[in-house]
């Protein structure tokens, strides 16, 4: 074990690690730059619990009626060996699809532990790709691996590694709906990168054995329901664009290492209860522990960190909690406050924030010679947030 | 987003309420607004649960699905639906005035329209989703509906590609409406959640907005504003209704008592949400109107006269896809709406105009002075050309030559003759262009006037601008702009697909299943 494993397993204390999956891999590319996130993913924090520890749990929860429609959906597109898949390829994409045959990697011989499942997974993906026949073959539940930031991950997907003509497709089956062609963005988004994420560990897994990465295509197949009905359709992705970005910021974690480095000796944000049932670690002390940790908190987070409310709090002074478009038109300051004082020409401007300070000099004048003018009481702006007063000069916030 | 509304953000974070962004109101309220809001099953595209819906605060009407997965349920709640709506619809298609449409000619135009205000863009989303999964719908053979079904699946439709017209007011949403004239203390993400958004704007008494909104974000406080339902409710109370209602099928007595707690439940989650759409409309309605939005509202008017014509003659549903012309010609009238919209908003409200002037784009101070009297002698004939000098702190960035209109005096163009920042005998020289851009000197504009003084050579009495008079001119306009031309669809060329196959409603269409 290496010193940096040893101290990531220091700072999550003695419960297993928290699995990574495509989920959390792809978010690592919404925020790189937050310290807190990489290095709680990192040594595998269960984030939801911390959040809860610590009084502000994330605002995650999904419907019963979401999850029950998501699997009935698969279990429909997977029933009898893929046909319907199988249909949807040759018909809908026009593949050439010959008799396929269908592996199951669910279960190894009763032993569902995850090496076992793995080794398997890479010994029928291996040897089909070795065999070099043109036969398609379909793999259910392959068990694929990934490293992240220095430490192997499992990741266990609903897809079907598809070998067609020598070459591998990933197949991503998403419940929600394409209606007249067309599907939510954000969530066609969000199943590019997941799906970018199991053709780079496809890719690894195939690497490992002397294959070329090319064998496993950077096009995927997406499986959705069709307008308002349960059938099927699907479509091709492209995920060219989402695996540079996956790569680079994979490369980015393998400075874990760097960042626990420089992060005091003892921290330690163990959620287990001791014998007794009481937390080993008060919500105060591990708040100070993850004070170490710097966040890098934007409203996205709300949408994909478990620690978000946390996070949203600590950074309630700053400009970027309003947005990143709010930060930069306030001219990149990073505390309200302070921009509040340029504004009002109570602060005068260091460093290189004099054109800031210009531009918010004159929003200031122009909102209040408009507001004036039609007698609107000259607003307080002060009093509501004595406690988060921000720092006074500005070259203590550069 | 600009540095005004956001300055205007965290001036609301730190003053813990909301701040005007708009000193006037840009949205037509109307007098009878049908406030919808809908919920709809978690997991599926567009499987409607509840919705309360009903232009009267005190009684709103409530409609329910007790088996959302059920065909025949969801359509007798469409037809419910319908019959709320279209009726509400086409309540305001009895009553039209004449209108000019070009010479000698006249136009019906309705005078009212319907609003149907829905809590946010979500909800917007799930009208459009509703008309399409309605309106290729029959009313005859097998699959029959009600005959309102596909009729409101066509008005939904309408709806909601009418909200991409910018200013429209036929379909708003609430936190949109609100955000437009309201700036909160939070993100652009969070007031897409109607309750924290109003939480800023209208805090409970001894609340600050901040407070208000983080009570907001607790879903069993305030539940949210739909589409999509709470998964703690879904979970631990919508699921066990749902089957009570589906075990009781068949036994009247135990149907119809699952069937009240399960709308118990669900009025619960509807009731805050409705309130709320209220009370916005109420603050909306309480600031002065913009002094365009009933030209607006006109145009509003014309669109809903049309397309009721359009589905009383014609009346066939809207094609799943936009041909290549229909869509480009769709795109440049976007484009030239969304210009003037701009344009008006800023005329009518010295808060949008204030964007401009931080930009740049306009610029306002006092006339210092003026020679109302000067003469052009340059053509063959002389004419009246009056010049002004504004002196403003605005950053200036218009250039020599540039030609604006003040907001006071649109019938009257006036070209930057010079810009200087210094002190300016520049009234008789022509001073050559100097650097204007210094934003926090004085700077002085010298303006040629022309039109609107009258025909003489001497200006009529009022119009040109006097010493110490405060203008704001800006190169705004919001001037009608020839449209861009494109070929008849029969021509569409062929990188565009070529001609499309016109529309005929096809049986696959209107048998399509809803799952």
């Amino acid at each position: 074990m290496t010193n940096t494993e040893a101290r990531l397993d220091q700072i999550r204390g003695p419960v297993p690690p928290r699995p990574h999956n495509a989920r959390t891999i792809a978010a690592l590319t919404s925020n790189p730059a937050c310290v807190r996130r990489a290095i709680l993913d990192a040594a595998g924090v269960d984030k939801a619990k911390l959040a809860a520890a610590l009084g502000l749990p994330a605002p995650f929860g999904q419907s019963r009626f979401a999850i029950t429609r998501g699997n009935a959906f698969e279990q429909q597109v997977k029933a009898n060996g893929c046909a319907e898949l199988l249909r949807l390829l040759r018909e809908q994409l026009g593949l050439p699809i010959p008799e396929v045959s269908y592996d199951d990697l669910e279960e190894v011989a009763g032993n569902p532990g995850l090496p076992m499942r793995h080794a398997r997974t890479r010994q029928l993906l291996t040897r089909a790709a070795d065999s070099g026949d043109d036969a398609g073959t379909l793999f259910d539940h392959p068990l694929l691996c990934l490293e992240v930031g220095g430490r192997l991950a499992y990741l266990e997907p609903d897809l079907i590694a598809f070998r067609l003509r020598g070459k591998f497709h990933v197949v991503e089956i998403k419940s929600f709906a394409a209606i007249d062609g067309q599907a939510d963005p954000d969530k066609v988004a969000a199943a590019a990168i997941q799906s970018a994420v199991y053709v780079l560990a496809l890719r690894q897994l195939l690497a490992d054995s002397g294959h070329a990465a090319d064998l496993v295509a950077d096009e995927v197949f997406l499986v959705c329901p069709e307008n308002f009905a349960n059938r099927p359709t699907a479509a091709v992705l492209d995920v060219r664009k989402q695996l540079t970005v996956l790569r680079r910021q994979l490369s980015r974690l393998a400075f874990i290492a760097e960042l626990v480095e420089a992060l005091p000796p003892d921290i330690c944000l163990d959620l287990e209860p001791d014998a007794a049932g009481v937390a080993r670690r008060p919500a105060a002390e591990l708040a100070g522990a993850l004070h170490v940790l710097p966040p890098r908190y934007m409203p996205e987070c709300l949408a994909s960190c478990e620690m978000c409310r946390y996070c949203r709090d600590g950074a309630r002074a700053e400009t970027a909690a309003l947005g990143r478009a709010v930060r930069e038109d306030l001219g990149g300051v990073d505390y309200v406050e302070t921009a509040l004082q340029l504004a009002a020409g109570e602060l005068t401007a260091g460093g290189g924030e004099e054109d800031a300070a210009a531009l918010l000099r004159t929003a200031e004048r122009l909102r209040l010679e408009c507001l004036q003018a039609a007698q609107f009481p000259a607003p307080d702006f002060r009093g509501s947030h004595e406690s988060l007063a921000a720092p006074q000069s500005l070259e203590t916030t550069a | 987003m600009s540095t005004l509304t956001a300055l205007a953000r965290a001036q609301a974070w730190s003053a813990g309420t909301a701040q005007r962004v708009a000193l006037v109101r840009h949205v037509h309220l109307a007098e009878r607004p049908l406030v919808f809001v809908p919920l709809a099953l978690a997991g599926e595209a567009s499987a409607p649960l509840a919705t309360m819906v009903g232009d009267d605060p005190d009684s709103p009407r409530l409609l329910v699905v007790s088996q959302p997965r059920n065909r025949d349920q969801r359509f007798a709640f469409v037809a419910e639906l319908a019959d709320v709506m279209v009726s509400y619809m086409e309540g305001f298609c009895s009553v039209a005035e004449e209108v000019a449409a070009g010479r000698d000619e006249t136009r019906p135009r309705f005078v009212n329209a319907p609003q149907v205000v829905v809590p946010n863009q979500a909800a917007i989303g799930f009208v459009r989703l509703l008309g399409r999964s309605t309106r290729f719908r029959r009313t005859t053979g097998e699959f029959a509906v009600g005959p309102a079904v596909p009729v409101l699946g066509r008005w939904l439709t309408y709806l909601a590609e009418r909200t991409e017209h910018p200013g429209s007011c036929l379909l708003l949403a609430a936190t949109e409406a609100l955000s437009r004239h309201w700036a909160s203390g939070q993100s652009e993400l969070e007031d897409l959640n109607l309750a924290a958004l109003m939480g800023w704007i209208d805090p409970p008494p001894g609340m600050t907005g901040e407070e208000a909104a983080a009570a907001a974000e607790d879903p069993v406080l305030s539940p949210p504003a739909g589409p999509a339902t709470d998964p703690g409710f879904d979970n631990e109370v919508l699921e066990s209704l749902i089957e009570a209602c589906s075990r009781a099928d068949g036994d009247a007595a135990a149907s119809s008592r699952a069937v009240a707690a399960l709308e118990r439940a669900l009025a619960g989650q509807l009731v805050p949400t409705w309130r709320l759409v209220w009370r916005a409309l109420e603050l909306l309605r309480a600031l002065p109107e913009g002094a365009s939005v009933a030209r607006r509202w006109e145009g509003d008017r014309d669109s809903f006269t049309g397309y009721a014509a359009y589905l009383r003659d014609t009346g066939l549903p809207q094609p799943r896809r936009d041909g290549a012309v229909a869509a480009a010609r769709r795109l440049d009238w976007l484009e030239r709406a969304q210009a003037s919209y701009a344009a008006e908003r800023a005329f009518d409200d010295p808060l949008a105009m204030a964007e401009y002037r931080m930009t740049g784009e306009a610029f306002a101070g006092l006339v210092v002075k003026a020679e109302p009297d000067r003469l052009d002698h340059s053509g063959k004939r002389r004419k009246l050309r009056p010049l002004i000098m504004v002196e403003t702190t605005d950053p200036v960035r218009a250039e020599v030559g540039t030609v604006m209109t003040a907001v006071t005096r649109q019938g009257q163009s006036a070209r930057v003759v010079s810009i200087s920042a210094d002190s300016g005998d520049a009234m008789s020289a022509e001073n050559g262009p100097e650097d204007g851009a210094e934003p926090a000197g004085m700077v002085r504009i010298v303006l040629e006037l022309s039109g609107g003084m009258g025909r003489s050579l001497t200006a009529a009495p009022g119009s040109v601008p006097e010493v110490g008079e405060w203008l704001c001119y800006s190169s705004l306009t919001a001037d009608y702009q020839r449209p861009w031309e494109f070929p008849p669809a029969e021509e569409t060329p062929w990188t565009h697909g070529g001609p499309p196959q016109p529309y005929v409603p096809a049986d696959e269409d209107a048998v399509e299943e809803w799952s």
